[in-house]
């Protein structure tokens, strides 16, 4: 009887785990996969720019267009600087790539549609698109 | 009718300010003339104005069309818009005389008015014009009305009627949004000279001055004192930033 308990228990265990495993790898497949910057330190803690990053751009946008400030701290074009930095071979992800670009694997996971890239550039001056990334284009 | 006393305010002051600076210190200048800081607004005490003379422009020449498309990258992006909806930030027209058969060539862009027309008729206020005299469009705010093309006596701005992909970083442009030329606003913030300038008199055609009109001591200023500029479409009084001689 007690062999049979401890065998039950294993049996148990094994399809917890194998039912288990399918759900974990799904969940890890929804998750975003967020590339990695360049730099070491954001211009703001990460729990600050998750909240607050669309402020801090709103903000920067009308003083730099409509004033001509231009500090590169909340500068989009340094946020794209240095999250979607270009690979050894000078390549970098497309904003339609819903996996490589910094801002779209985010977006596309939490389903808000953004149109900063219908006029802005998506990459750092000087790079090329990486050849994988422009799906649907 | 407020506008213009402060404008007259404007260059009482501006007037004022140029007389002590030259009383106080005869011959040494009390500021020196530097870049504004990346985190100070552009000023009114500055208004930036274009100078070409037409007797130096060629009529083949197309330098400063080249010079533009390539600091903006305009021009060979919309690839499906037809010739009539393709942007035009700045072209070339060639004036004949029928009588005379003389012949004049003249780069025509925004001619950044003092009053712009196409501020005042924006429902948005997209269509705006900086303290420094730069006249821009705020494609944040832009819903493509296309009214500022109406009103425009100069026909500067374009529509993009097509998704646009790789554009330079520092020259946003967009589908469903009016554009025209900046003067090289992002160039101009970092003390620069706007690209067709640059282009012109790389080219060793010195037909473009760029400066500041408000300074008495600029090139600019000197050169259109000493001979003169007029505005094209003087009638509609808009006071250009953008000047012609030889016309």
């Amino acid at each position: 009887m007690v062999f049979f308990c401890k065998y039950m228990h294993k049996l148990v265990t094994l399809a917890g785990v194998s039912l288990l495993l399918p759900l974990t790898s799904q969940a890890v497949d929804l998750m975003p996969v967020i590339p990695k910057a360049k730099g070491q330190q954001c211009v703001e803690s990460t729990d600050k720019m998750r909240r607050n990053h669309m402020e801090y751009i709103l903000h920067q946008r009308n003083d730099t267009l409509r004033k001509g400030i231009r500090t590169p701290k909340y500068s989009l074009k340094k946020c794209i600087e240095c999250h979607n930095a270009p690979d050894k071979d000078n390549r970098v992800a497309h904003i339609s790539s819903k996996q490589d670009h910094f801002c779209s694997s985010c977006h596309t996971y939490v389903a808000v549609k953004i149109d900063c890239f219908e006029c802005h550039a998506d990459k750092p001056k000087k790079t090329q698109y990486h050849p994988t990334s422009r799906e649907g284009h | 009718m407020k506008q213009d006393t402060d404008m007259n305010r404007r260059r009482f002051l501006g007037q004022t300010a140029g007389v002590a600076g030259l009383t106080i210190v005869p011959g040494v200048m009390l500021y020196e003339v530097q870049a504004r800081p990346a985190d100070q607004a552009a000023s009114s005490s500055v208004r930036w104005g274009m100078l070409i003379d037409t007797r130096q422009c060629d009529t083949g020449c197309t330098d400063c069309v080249t010079a533009c498309k390539t600091e903006n990258g305009w021009g060979s992006t919309e690839t499906k818009s037809s010739p009539e909806q393709q942007a035009q930030w700045i072209r070339k027209v060639k004036l004949t005389d029928k009588q005379t058969g003389h012949v004049q060539s003249l780069p025509l862009m925004c001619q950044h008015c003092e009053t712009p027309p196409c501020v005042d008729v924006c429902p948005t206020g997209a269509s705006m014009k900086r303290a420094d005299g730069i006249v821009l469009v705020d494609k944040h705010i832009c819903i493509g009305c296309r009214y500022c093309m109406m009103a425009c006596p100069y026909k500067a701005r374009s529509f993009i009627h097509e998704p646009l992909t790789d554009q330079k970083p520092h020259a946003p442009r967009g589908v469903g949004t009016v554009e025209s030329c900046t003067l090289c606003v992002h160039r101009i913030d970092k003390d620069g000279t706007p690209a067709c300038v640059e282009a012109c008199n790389a080219e060793g055609h010195k037909a473009m001055y760029f400066g500041n009109l408000n300074d008495p001591d600029s090139d600019i200023s000197k050169h259109l004192k000493q001979h003169g500029g007029e505005q094209i479409r003087a009638d509609l009084g808009l006071n250009t930033g953008v000047r012609y001689q030889g016309l």
